[in-house]
């Protein structure tokens, strides 16, 4: 029983992460139909930020996430200003290709400047100090972790729920012309996209860096794939079923290390994109998928 | 109000509109006329901003529009009312109201805006928390109609209201339409049932494959003998 427990605190830390950084792709998908395969980095990025500030600038751990967050957030602004409003209108392969151009370019760039090798991203120990507790062994982080991103969660649905720009962001992830034509900047829409998108990443990499320790230049990309995985679990395009999809995904590879045969917990990975073909098998849209051909 | 002149667009290589001109004057209804692919609804979305022209000029109250955003166009008060009703399907009546006057700041405009079409379509008022793809055809497009009233027109370019609607819808949208007028909106109105169209234009324009071939007075087109012919099943 308390096994279970633990293995249930386990996954739900590591769904939340993956649930935070699964919305950010959706979102992004929804208006631009663009897999943003440089959507992981932004957690890297974000990961990086957080240690500069805890380290370099001694921020307190608050003042550093919400640092990491916002500058995430911009550079996510920015890499879509630069790199994918210019190809607004071509093909959408070909922003695909940008994405991971901009992946490599944000690996590469952060090896040459800080090397590959890990670099420990340590939070205050009173957060991270482990603790028997009704026979669980958990550290406070793992609270902040779900909390937080339950908190964040529900922000982000209010936001697009009630307000003007939320509104247009669906609007726009239904039919873009038609969003024009109703004076929507649409533009506009995109760069909160974007930036919304890259500030939950960045929140996404301090949490899982400051939860194992370390942090490299490649610390976002198996996240960033697996959260890919639970954005088409949950049905690419909607927020709920990325939400869905993350801590699904959490629980399906936690509990498969937990209850699996010892032997076969090297798997994890595999067992992920095999549960993904799974699904996908029985519901080719995801579980909230929308199914195309509604749009203009 | 608006002036057209030498508009040319093209859909690809293929040129779709080559070399339009038509005016609109402040309070009136405009009806453009014309067969399926003539080119009605390129005209509409190239005065919107959604295409741009290889060609041509477009004036709305002086100003040169022809290279603005569709939303700057929208905010100047030239608003489009797209063919095929192009509701937001998954947001409720209420968003799809709000969102088209998202752009404006003039709160008790607004609010008296929304009162307005409310009361035009009651049936709206009914269903302000449901999603809006459950309404019918003809309640969708009474939500279309109100949504491009939400965003303070001046000038409203109307794509085909009575498109695949049931004759009895028909007859409860022009009327509002007339009413708009009377109330100081001006139209333009693209319409594939010209007789409709006529009865409720001041002016028409005839379009045929990318160009106007025949212009004047509604009730003088009415009575055309080529209008007759080819538009109006006489």
């Amino acid at each position: 029983m308390t096994y279970l427990l633990q293995q249930t605190v386990n996954a739900l830390n590591l769904g939340s992460i993956y649930a935070l950084v699964a919305i950010g792709l959706t979102i992004v998908y929804g208006i631009l139909r663009l897999i943003n395969f440089a959507h992981g980095d932004m957690m890297t990025l974000g990961a990086y930020v957080a240690l500069a500030a805890l380290s370099a600038l001694v921020l307190p751990v608050w003042s550093a996430l919400l640092f990491a967050m916002i500058v995430a957030g911009a550079i996510g602004v920015i890499i879509e200003r630069l790199a994918y409003r210019p190809l607004r209108g071509s093909r959408e392969v070909a922003m695909l290709i940008t994405s991971l151009a901009i992946s490599s370019l944000i690996q590469n760039s952060a090896t040459m400047a800080l090397t590959a090798q890990p670099r420990p991203l340590r939070l205050p120990a009173e957060l991270t100090r482990r603790v028997e507790w009704a026979g669980l062994t958990i550290a406070p982080i793992d609270g902040v972790i779900l909390l937080l991103s339950i908190a964040l969660m529900a922000l982000l649905s209010l936001f697009v729920k009630y307000t003007t720009i939320g509104i247009a962001m669906r609007a726009c992830s239904e039919r873009v012309q038609t969003a024009h034509l109703m004076g929507v900047n649409v533009n506009r829409v995109i760069a909160v996209a974007f930036g919304v998108s890259a500030a939950l990443a960045g929140v996404a990499g301090v949490l899982w860096s400051g939860k194992f320790g370390l942090v490299d230049p490649f610390t976002g990309f198996v996240p960033g794939l697996k959260a890919f995985v639970a954005a088409v679990i949950g049905g690419v395009g909607s927020i709920p079923g990325a939400m869905v999809g993350g801590y699904l995904l959490g629980f399906a590879e936690v509990f498969f290390v937990a209850f699996a045969p010892p032997a076969l917990s090297g798997y994890r990975d595999a067992f992920v994109f095999v549960l993904l073909l799974a699904i996908l098998l029985v519901r080719p849209a995801g579980l909230f998928g929308l199914e195309e051909g509604r749009r203009a | 109000m608006l002036q057209v002149r030498d508009l040319h667009v093209a859909y690809g290589h293929v040129a779709a509109l080559k070399g339009i001109s038509l005016d609109v004057q402040p309070g009136e209804i405009v009806a453009l006329i014309g067969s399926n692919g003539a080119g009605k609804t390129m005209a509409l979305t190239a005065i919107s901003g959604l295409l741009r022209p290889r060609r041509g000029r477009i004036v709305f109250e002086g100003a040169e529009i022809s290279r603005l955003a569709p939303h700057e166009i929208v905010r100047r008060g030239l608003v489009h009312c797209p063919e095929g009703r192009q509701i937001f399907a998954r947001l409720t009546v209420a968003e799809n109201l709000r969102l088209a006057a998202g752009h404006r700041r003039d709160r008790n405009g607004v609010a008296r805006d929304l009162e307005r079409v409310l009361d035009l379509f009651p049936i709206l008022n009914e269903r302000q928390r449901q999603i809006a793809g459950l309404l019918s055809g003809g309640e969708q497009q009474m939500l279309a109609l109100g949504r491009s009233i939400m965003s303070a027109p001046r000038l409203l370019l109307l794509d085909e209201p009575s498109l695949g609607l049931a004759p009895l819808v028909v007859e409860r949208i022009f009327p509002v339409i007339a009413e708009l007028r009377s109330e100081g909106m001006t139209i333009l109105l693209v319409e594939q049932n010209a007789w409709q169209a006529l009865r409720l234009a001041d002016r028409a324009y005839v379009i045929e494959t990318g160009a106007i071939t025949l212009s004047g007075p509604a009730s003088a087109l009415l009575e055309d003998p080529r209008v007759k012919a080819a538009y109006l099943g006489a």
